[in-house]
């Protein structure tokens, strides 16, 4: 009973218990939606397709996430996505077909991603401006440049070594869920193993007191917003080599807000401090998984956005401490239930 | 306490430098208008800035009481196009009168406003998610009651959206404009002259501060988001004046231009320091660079936005050094 | 003489938060037309009583009345509307808006709902007239003097129609003048027959002006006594628990004026100072030296401190360290050089509140070996748990989050945090601020076995008695400068106060 009370106040409790109810909500509607098949020596089903799909967001959220944690937002992600795939199909369109080429155009946009990360960083750092402003700055500019990259054009790209990023695979899983992984094992170790994820959670938590502890908090911030810029920069790779093509004014649309959902969904607060990398990448797969269940229950896709405000709004009051002190209050007023343990709770002033 | 330099002469209070920065910017703008652009100088072109951007202007004013509270409003835009398509909704596909269309709009702006001034206080959701949360709801009811754009053709709307209103020689200005500047003037009165104006800017200071006052925190916060709600509302329908029609895809990024022109116009985001009138310059500001871009006519689409991200950039620097160098 | 009926009468309150059982059915009462103290130490639980009163905490057992009737406050605007009104420890009030708007907000003069702002004004002027503060009451609050915001604080209580009121650490942050002034106000206020519950961790001032206490330990309620009744020692004991240490031996533990003053210059700043911190100086401290700073707020010894750990960077001077010039330009440039800073202000410039006491503690020897090095867990849980032994530091569990620790605690934490740097100077601002006599006692043991150790501290308290009991020489400022610099040779608090006051109309 209090193992399970503990589990239940877990704060990765609810997005998982979501999106398991999700998946089995999945496979009542569509009894064969677990089903993985082995084709050309490739992995084939709806559930690899949720981690293919979901790869670009788990990527923006990995990055996310450290910014969160320093008190921070990038608003930026989506015109970085944008920006990295037109400069990578731009370089792709211009050039010989081959690996060469393919490797060229990855370094270059995330060259240029790293740039971009350096001057979200450099404003928030150096400049001292509110995250969100200052990366509001580049979320609008950002689609400007994309389009001017690809003079306004959508570039279509025919390479097989470019779309594997987004498409191709290997030892038989697609390719973008082991980079996906392979990002998440980086960062998770790297900030575990390393004093990283302690003086990030000491800025977020308290950047004052952390500067006067010594810590060289302008640092730290500018490097979250250069990985979390590099992310985003694989994740437009990913993006615009599954559909052969750029799209500079609706590539990454409003993933940077997805992303954010996936953060706090995955139980890192807005306000810093403390955060889960694997609680993003849960939150992330909860709102793929989201847009995958909406097409296999026949929900008529106009209702997708609805379908996932509901679906956050729910798994946001689950988390929240407030809603279930609520209820608990109610629950233990209701009659006929057992007392709870804390009788004195009872009379507790109704706040 | 000692006693404290008296210095004689103006010194404009610190909280007042953004606002006037963001000012001294604008006339800048204009000048370099003027002088680039015969046509420019015409006061129309100043009074063009406000009929264009009026829904703009009273979306902005709501978004400037929950940012002066240290929230966030992303819905804004979500809800504007909401209403445009209730209001389609109701006068083309089920001929309700203007007025009772209007009504249920501003209701049901208010509702959704409510509600996540509701998630907000009560089960304590981040604003920046509650109102996400909002953005979605909102988009996802304008696709489930239509997918396509209506077109308005009621014959009130009409009226009064082809009104104009003469203010002697070739200027004039739209009635959405009157509404707008009522907006501003009412939202200017409150925040100065009453005790709810006052407990919105105790929240943004110091919120715990301002419950142990014994301030009606609570109440004040869901009040905030309800008047963004309703802001939000009368935006919709200023537009639909504005283009005439009911769409789905209207104000989408909307948000971002809000709490852009708050911003520029001195509000801090942190809450507890910034004015209605600050907001109306920040959008003045930017409808200045989007009338300049037009006026110039070569530069491809995508430059407005990679120039609208180049002031936002100065004017922000500029703010910051600005405040920095009197602290 | 106590009067039949009590204006505050509390029972069996309990308060549990979670790991902390802060009340454990602790009774109360307070009559009309008296001063009643509530001590203990740090963690006793006194803010936990005081936040049931005034309705910030709903209790999870027992009984409020107010002149009789049965309460149950659902926020601090019930209770003031109820007649209960309060001064927080912390300064509650919002930096952002005006003094005036501070002292009335909630309460403001209104005609049809509009804001009467030039009757505020007035009323908010009176208010401060009453304890003798003239400011410029449209100006904002952030521009005031802590002192100043104290008092405003003190200010709005007074408006409302308090029939009690709660002084929470009233007097913490005011200086020696201010202070009397507000026990004359505490004690006008008494004849007019209000209740008043003062919290002060200044032992004389309570026998000053309490006419009855209360004693609170570890959340049990230990007695109650009138003054009269009782001699200071005698509270000290009850509080604590155990026979106050005496604090005489002190002395002579440390290292000798002679000895520290042939020792070799450890830290040597010339001409240094900062434009609206701190005129330029001159100082050097020696190894193993207590350097005392004494001034009254606002007299620029926090910015001196701050210069000389790189908290701000200075806009002349130079600062040497063992005879080469060193630029400090950022804390972590005085983390370098060995140099250690307790800033006065715990909360915003000291704590990382969500994070564990471990974690608090290891922040600044692992931000000086950088992200690349990590201390092992288990070096961490070494650290941890013996700083907490040392310090005595409670609850004892490392992994507590330091957001939860009462004020004490808290500051030994962040004591932890600089000790195991291994600093060659300690600055200290204000350590002891706000901290029971246990703590205080156990925080100035340490410095004077620092020092003996070899440790230079800068040790900077607004009780004169503390710098004099310390240092080895004391640095006196006034108005932003350096004015005087005394050997500690037969100098005593009157002096110092001469120093600081010369040229100060009273």
């Amino acid at each position: 009973m209090t193992a399970l009370k503990g589990l239940t106040k877990h704060r990765l409790f609810w997005p998982v218990v979501a999106l398991l109810v999700l998946l089995l909500g999945d496979l009542v509607a569509s009894p064969s939606f677990f089903k993985i098949e082995l084709r050309d020596g490739h992995l084939y089903g709806n559930l690899v397709d949720i981690l293919k799909n979901g790869a670009p967001l788990i990527l923006i959220a990995i990055g996310m996430t450290l910014v969160i944690a320093t008190r921070g937002i990038d608003l930026s992600v989506g015109s970085v996505v944008a920006i990295s795939g037109a400069l990578a199909c731009l370089w792709v369109s211009d050039n010989a077909d081959g690996a060469v080429t393919t490797l060229i155009a990855f370094g270059l946009a995330l060259g240029l991603s790293l740039v971009l990360g350096v001057w979200n960083g450099w404003l928030v750092a150096a400049l001292g401006i509110q995250p969100i402003i200052a990366t509001l700055i580049l979320m609008v500019a950002g689609r400007g440049i994309a389009q001017l990259i690809t003079d306004g054009q959508i570039i279509t790209v025919n390479s097989h070594s470019f779309e594997w990023i987004g498409s191709g695979f290997l030892l038989t899983l697609p390719s973008a869920i082991l980079i996906a992984l392979a990002v998440f094992v980086l960062a998770s170790v790297l900030v575990r193993r390393s004093a990283l994820g302690l003086l990030v959670e000491a800025v977020g938590g308290n950047p004052e007191a952390s500067r006067l502890a010594g810590l060289r908090s302008a640092r730290l911030t500018w490097l979250v917003y250069v990985f979390c810029a590099l992310c985003a920069g694989i994740a437009g790779l990913m993006i615009s080599a599954n559909v052969h093509s750029a799209d500079g004014n609706h590539a990454g649309l409003f993933i940077e807000l997805d992303a954010i959902l996936a953060v706090v969904v995955g139980g890192t607060q807005l306000t810093g401090g403390r955060f889960s990398l694997g609680g993003s990448v849960i939150g992330a797969l909860l709102i793929q998984t989201l847009t995958t269940t909406v097409y296999a229950l026949g929900i008529p896709p106009e209702a997708i956005m609805l379908f996932k405000a509901l679906v956050v709004l729910a798994v946001c009051l689950l988390q929240s401490p407030a809603f279930r002190r609520k209820l608990r209050r109610r629950r233990a007023n209701t009659p006929g239930t057992p007392a709870p343990a804390s009788a004195p709770e009872k009379v507790e002033v109704t706040a | 306490m000692t006693t404290l330099a008296r210095v004689k002469g103006y010194r404009p209070q610190q909280r007042h430098l953004p606002i006037l920065a963001t000012l001294a910017l604008l006339i800048g703008a204009y000048i370099f208008g003027a002088s680039s652009y015969e046509a420019f100088g015409s006061g129309q072109v100043i009074l063009d800035l406000f009929i264009n951007n009026a829904f703009l202007l009273v979306v902005a004013v709501g978004m400037t009481f929950v940012i002066l509270t240290g929230g966030i409003d992303l819905s804004v835009g979500s809800v504007v196009a909401l209403s445009t398509v209730i209001s389609g909704d109701l006068l083309q596909k089920h001929g309700w009168p203007a007025y009772a269309a209007i009504a249920v709009v501003l209701v049901v702006g208010a509702l959704l406003g409510a509600g996540m001034g509701a998630l907000i206080h009560f089960f304590e959701i981040q604003p920046f998610i509650a109102t996400l949360i909002g953005m979605f709801f909102a988009r996802g009811l304008c696709y489930t009651i239509t997918t396509e754009a209506y077109s308005i053709d009621n014959a009130t709307i009409a009226t009064l959206a082809q009104t104009q209103i003469p203010l002697g020689g070739e200027l004039h200005i739209s009635i959405s404009v009157v509404v707008a500047l009522v907006v501003v003037a009412a939202a200017a009165y409150v925040l100065a002259f009453t005790r709810f104006g006052r407990t919105v800017y105790s929240i943004g200071g110091n919120a715990q501060s301002a419950m142990l006052m014994g301030l009606k925190t609570g109440r004040t916060k869901i009040a905030v988001y309800t008047i963004s709600g309703v802001c939000s509302a009368l935006g919709g329908l200023l537009l639909v004046l504005y283009k005439s029609s009911g769409d789905p895809l209207n104000g989408v990024g909307l948000e971002l231009t809000a709490i852009a022109a708050v911003v520029i116009g001195g509000t801090i985001l942190t809450g507890g320091s910034g004015y209605v009138l600050g907001t109306v310059l920040g959008i003045m500001v930017l409808g200045i660079i989007q009338t300049l871009i037009t006026f110039d006519g070569t530069l491809n689409s995508w430059w407005t936005s990679i120039i609208t991200g180049a002031l936002l950039f100065v004017f922000i620097v500029l703010q910051r050094l600005v405040t920095r160098r009197t602290r | 003489m106590p009067e039949p009926q009590p204006m505050v009468r509390m029972s069996g309150i309990r308060k549990e938060f979670p790991g902390v059982l802060a009340l454990d059915g602790v009774d109360f009462r307070m009559y009309p037309g008296e001063v009643h103290a509530l001590m203990g130490e740090n963690g006793a639980g006194k803010s936990t009583l005081i936040k049931v009163l005034t309705g910030v905490y709903g209790v999870d057992a027992g009984t409020i009345e107010l002149d009789g009737g049965a309460v149950a406050f659902s926020g601090p605007g019930e209770a003031q509307q109820a007649g209960v009104s309060t001064v927080y420890q912390e300064v509650n009030l919002c930096p952002n808006l005006s003094v005036a708007e501070n002292v009335c907000l909630g309460r403001e003069p209104r005609r049809f709902g509009r804001i009467q702002w030039g009757p505020m004004r007035r009323r908010a002027e009176e208010l401060l007239a009453r304890l003798d503060v003239h400011v410029d009451v449209s100006a904002e609050l952030s521009t005031c003097s802590i002192a100043v915001q104290q008092l405003v604080a003190i200010a709005r209580a007074l408006d409302v129609d308090a029939r009690v009121l709660v002084l929470d650490e009233p007097t913490s942050s005011l200086d020696a003048g201010e202070v009397e002034k507000l026990l004359d106000v505490v004690r006008a206020l008494r004849e007019t027959g209000m209740a008043i519950l003062f919290v002060s961790h200044f032992i004389d001032q309570v026998f000053a002006v309490a006419d009855r206490m209360t004693v609170l330990r570890n959340g049990k309620l230990i007695g109650e006594y009138r003054t009269a009744d009782i001699t200071p020692v005698e509270l000290v004991t009850r509080m604590i628990g155990k026979e106050l240490q005496v604090l005489e031996d002190l002395e002579d533990s440390g290292p000798s004026r002679a000895e520290v003053a042939g020792a070799p210059v450890l830290l040597a700043a010339e001409n240094l100072g900062r434009k609206g911190g701190v005129a330029p100086f001159d100082l050097a401290i020696h190894a193993g030296e207590v350097v005392g700073l004494a001034g009254l707020l606002g007299s620029g010894r926090t910015e001196l401190a701050r210069l000389l750990f790189g908290a701000d960077h200075a806009d002349s001077g130079t600062v040497k360290i063992d005879g080469d010039p060193t630029p400090l330009r950022t804390p972590r440039a005085g983390l370098d050089h060995k140099i250690a800073f307790l800033s006065e202000n715990r909360k915003a410039e000291g704590l990382v509140e969500e994070l564990t006491v471990r974690e608090n503690i290891v922040l600044a020897l692992q931000a000086s070996r950088g992200w690349a090095r990590p201390l092992s867990r288990r070096r961490q849980d070494e650290i941890a748990e013996k700083y907490i032994k040392a310090l005595d530091i409670r609850p004892a569990n490392p992994e507590a989050l330091v957001g939860n620790l009462s004020g004490g605690n808290q500051q030994k934490v962040l004591l932890a945090r600089w000790l195991i740097t291994e600093p060659r100077l300690l600055i200290l601002d204000e350590p002891t601020r706000g901290i029971d006599i246990g703590a205080k006692t156990e925080i100035q043991r340490l410095v004077t076995q620092l020092s003996g150790d070899g440790m230079a501290v800068v040790f900077i308290s607004a009780e004169l008695e503390e710098v004099l009991r310390l240092s080895h020489r004391v640095v006196v400022l006034r108005d932003r400068k350096v004015v005087a610099e005394r050997e500690n040779q037969a100098l005593t608090a009157d002096d110092i106060m001469a120093t600081m006051a010369e040229g100060v109309q009273a």
